[in-house]
């Protein structure tokens, strides 16, 4: 067979006058064949995405794009604008990563998809209408039918994806690029949206390059012959083949690492006379507005529905859901983060801690501290990293003077494996992975004996992740600390969680040990979870 | 880069810092309008009607900032010492000397000595003319400068400081402060200040000091809004709730970690403030309302100017000498704006 697109020594290099040039793809060569996938596997700056921009003419001007990409007979990097404007959204086309971004908020779905086909195809709106009904059926979207003239934020995250690959879909594409298209999403969502994808393929005959960070999703577009892989790194192509050979047997070793880097291990076990630290009883929380006369409709979210648990010192416990589950609403109100109050009761050390005010709290959030999902948003960016580090340290001992400040501050970045150096950076000179550290260094300075944990690992790469998981656990043994653990991610729960919390609409649908959990799911909820999972 | 010894810039700042120079009409223009401030704030020692210093039988004397009785000199009033009288020149000559300003009028000295009637044309000795009262143009557009640019940023620094923490107490904590706030400020913008300006120069005269606060109570608003709207973005971002998961007390989250964003809006909107700030005196002045009588200012100047259309250079003074201020702010304002954009590309 033919091959559809042929990539041959592709190389983009960024010229800029202050931080000088960047390579960020070389001499990346590969080959996509009809209804056969290309996966682009690699770490976050691996220069993935970048590759496929330049095929597209999509790069700023700062970009120079050397090589070749023969795309039926023609080269796509020589061709002027106009000619690659008819090819885009027409005999290639995209999906982006984030759904919500990526589609028009202030248009219809209606308007989204018949968009390209008014521009492309020149048909008439009438026409337009019954494609469109006919893509929303393929993308296994049918109730869309009714659903034309809603707007991005009135549909589900998968539905949003739906869409968007039906946009992509509108004018017949040899090949799709699908840039992360399920990272955004729940698994029991990703699932649905993988099995799409696959379908289409066979069904439309088109190439697919997939570009992921998630090996266990490019493993399950594996099934073909003639399917390939490309392992990035730092913009070079380091191994190239068939994708189910190079998963069984990689050859580079930094294939290697990436497929090792997939959370595994277990947590420490905890002695059994550990003592009871948190005790959380029939906790809810409810958003919403009472009836007044500004507002005449009044209207209740239900975020918790009278959750209740234990945790003991030194232990893990895993909350897993989906997102809009409750899990991180209940994380925040244990901590008092939320600006409504909630009902219920929770202890801390056998201290009732929900009828504190804000005053006596205060002194005693050294011992309750967080880590967030996010390290980009959760570290102030005017701050060094002494300074966010330190900050705790001023609050709770403010007798400390500067050269005893600076020695523990020194000494907590030594524990998450920074150096001295990193003393006086600030957040956006660090790695992804390096203000996670930086985050967990500021909670652990005060010596807490709780740590929450949102999402923790969500925004890192594979390989950074397993790194994290290892710091975390390496820290509870040594400080005898107890998680709680939130994430949507089963592998990595699975290998920091003594005990789990599977939440559903703002309830607690399943408690118990990891292992009894993850083996003999009890709850028709959790069994779904855990097939979409694995 | 360090301005003081103990503090550095952070990488950021020196970004902002090199994107201000490279704006070259507004960094030029900054360094013009401090030159031009700190060369009015002497403006005593430039124009006046009395000397610097005086050398009188072997003492020194400092006219220019102290009163001395005629007798002092040998003169026969025990009143403050006219030196522009030739009897009093002649009594100083005799026995010293003296250093004059260079121009020898102050901002309310008459010329009696005028070759035509007031308001005269420049000529060597007004180099701007007089005005229609036998003043030195030259002398009151150099006191004028300096009592708006004052006014002007008196009235920023106030007006700012209120304006700033009304929006950071809004958009902190929301809600109902937020709600009842926001009403009241749109009940205080509909008052009209120019009639209470009106209604108060007719029961007191108005210094400049009155006329501050009066402004100052009505043009606290400008910035509430982007500082309230800033405050309500980084007040939900992570490491505002990391902070108050540390234990952080709310003025220090306010003031240390939210409050450096609003200040970049601040910042840029500042030069555009001030702007406006020394448009109000002057358009006050222009319509009489502004300072007392017979003050130096440029909304006199341009009064003077409308009353003496014939007179071209009273118009024409004040015109060009407005113009080329606010421009310079302008200016400043634009390469303040550039220096926050985050999007500019070196």
């Amino acid at each position: 067979m033919t091959s559809l697109l042929c990539v041959k020594n592709l190389s983009v290099q960024f010229s800029s006058p202050t931080q000088g040039d960047f390579i960020a793809v070389q001499d990346l060569s590969y080959d996509l064949k009809k209804s056969k996938t290309l996966a682009l596997v690699g770490e976050s700056g691996s220069g993935k995405s970048v590759s496929v921009l330049a095929l597209l003419g999509l790069l700023p001007k700062s970009a120079t794009v050397q090589g070749k990409a023969s795309f039926e007979g023609e080269n796509l990097l020589a061709m002027d604008e106009n000619s690659l404007q008819k090819i885009r959204g027409k005999d290639i086309a995209m999906v982006f990563q984030e759904p919500m971004t990526a589609l028009n908020p202030l248009h219809t779905i209606e308007r989204q998809i018949t968009e390209p086909l008014l521009l492309h195809e020149g048909l008439t709106p009438l026409q337009a209408r019954n494609r469109t009904l006919d893509l929303l059926k393929l993308v296994g979207f049918p109730e869309g039918e009714g659903r034309l003239n809603a707007y991005p934020h009135e549909l589900s995250g998968g539905q949003r994806q739906r869409v968007m690959i039906a946009m992509s879909l509108a004018c017949s594409p040899k090949i799709l690029i699908a840039d992360e298209p399920t990272t955004a999403l729940d698994v029991t969502i990703q699932a649905g949206i993988i099995k799409l994808l696959k379908r289409l393929q066979d069904e439309l005959q088109m190439g697919l390059i997939l570009i992921s960070h998630d090996l266990g999703m490019v493993r399950k577009f594996a099934t073909k012959d003639d399917s390939h892989i490309a392992v990035m790194k730092n913009g070079h192509c380091v191994e190239y083949g068939d994708i189910e050979n190079i998963l069984k047997r990689p050859e580079h070793p930094y294939t290697q690492h990436l497929i090792a880097a997939e959370p595994h291990g277990e947590p420490r076990p905890i002695t059994k006379t550990a003592k009871t630290i948190l005790t959380c009883n029939h906790l809810s929380v409810s958003f919403g507005r009472k009836k007044s006369f500004w507002h005449p409709k009044a209207y209740v979210v239900d975020a918790v529905k009278d959750a209740s648990f234990t945790l003991k010192q030194g232990e893990t416990i895993g909350i897993v859901g989906e997102s809009g589950s409750g899990k991180s609403t209940l994380a925040y109100a244990l901590l008092k983060l939320l600006p409504v109050p909630y009902k219920g009761e929770v202890a801390f050390d056998g201290k009732r801690i929900d009828t504190l005010r804000a005053k006596e709290l205060r002194a005693l959030r050294a011992q309750l501290q967080i880590i967030f999902q996010d390290p980009f948003s959760s570290l102030n960016p005017r701050f060094s990293a002494s300074q966010i580090v330190g900050e705790g340290l001023r609050i709770h001992e403010p007798h400390l003077n500067e050269d005893q400040r600076r020695e523990r501050i020194l000494l907590a970045l030594e524990k998450v494996g920074l150096g001295q150096e990193f003393y006086n950076r600030y957040p956006h000179e660090f790695s992804g992975g390096q203000r996670q550290r930086l985050a967990i260094a500021r909670a652990l300075i005060l010596n807490p004996h709780l740590v929450v944990l949102d999402e923790p690992t969500s925004a890192l790469d594979r390989s950074i992740q397993a790194e994290v998981i290892e710091l975390l656990r390496n820290l509870q043994k040594e400080h005898n600390l107890s998680y709680l653990f939130i994430s949507h991610d089963l592998k990595v729960v699975r290998a920091m969680s003594h005990r789990i919390i599977v939440m559903k609409g703002g309830q607690i649908v399943e408690e118990g040990p990891a292992q009894k959990v993850f083996e003999t799911p009890q709850h028709a909820y959790t069994q779904i979870l855990l097939k979409a999972a694995i | 880069m360090a301005i003081f010894p103990s503090i550095t810039l952070s990488p950021l700042m020196q970004r902002r810092f090199v994107q201000f120079k490279k704006n070259k009409r507004g960094f030029y223009s900054f360094w013009l309008f401090i030159a031009l401030f700190t060369f009015t704030l002497f403006a005593e020692f430039v124009a006046n009607d009395r000397p610097i210093l005086v050398k009188y039988e072997d003492s020194y004397y400092i006219p220019v900032l102290k009163d001395y009785p005629e007798t002092t000199f040998g003169g026969t009033f025990t009143t403050a010492t006219n030196y522009r009288d030739n009897y009093v020149k002649e009594l100083i000559n005799a026995k010293g000397w003296m250093i004059w300003p260079i121009v020898r009028f102050g901002p309310n000295t008459v010329n009696y000595d005028l070759p035509t009637p007031a308001p005269s044309p420049p000529s060597l000795e007004n180099w701007l003319g007089t005005d229609d009262q036998g003043r030195d143009v030259f002398a009151r557009l150099l006191y004028g400068y300096r009592v708006s640019i004052l006014f002007g940023l008196c009235l920023t620094i106030f007006a700012s400081l209120i304006g700033v923490s009304a929006g950071a107490i809004q958009g902190y904590f929301g809600g109902y402060v937020d709600l009842y706030f926001q009403r009241f400020i749109e009940m205080w913008s509909g008052l009209p200040s120019l009639f209470l300006l009106i209604i108060l120069s007719s029961m007191i005269e108005p210094n400049f000091w009155w006329l501050l606060g009066i402004m100052v109570l009505f043009s606290w608003m400008t910035l509430v809004g982007v500082v309230r709207a800033e405050f309500f973005r980084t007040r939900s971002l992570d490491y505002v709730r990391a902070a108050e998961a540390l234990g952080v007390p709310t003025f220090r989250i306010m003031l240390r970690h939210i409050l450096p964003n609003a200040m970049v809006a601040t910042i840029t909107y500042l030069p555009f403030i001030l702007n406006g700030s020394i448009s109000t005196l002057t358009s006050l002045d222009f319509l009489g309302f502004g300072l007392p009588p017979g003050s130096a200012s440029l909304g006199e100047l341009l009064t003077q100017g409308k009353n003496n259309i014939q007179s071209v250079w009273l118009g024409l003074t004040g015109f060009f000498s407005i113009a080329f201020l606010l421009s310079l702010l302008i200016f400043i304002g634009e390469a303040v704006r550039d220096a926050f954009d985050p999007r500019k590309v070196l």
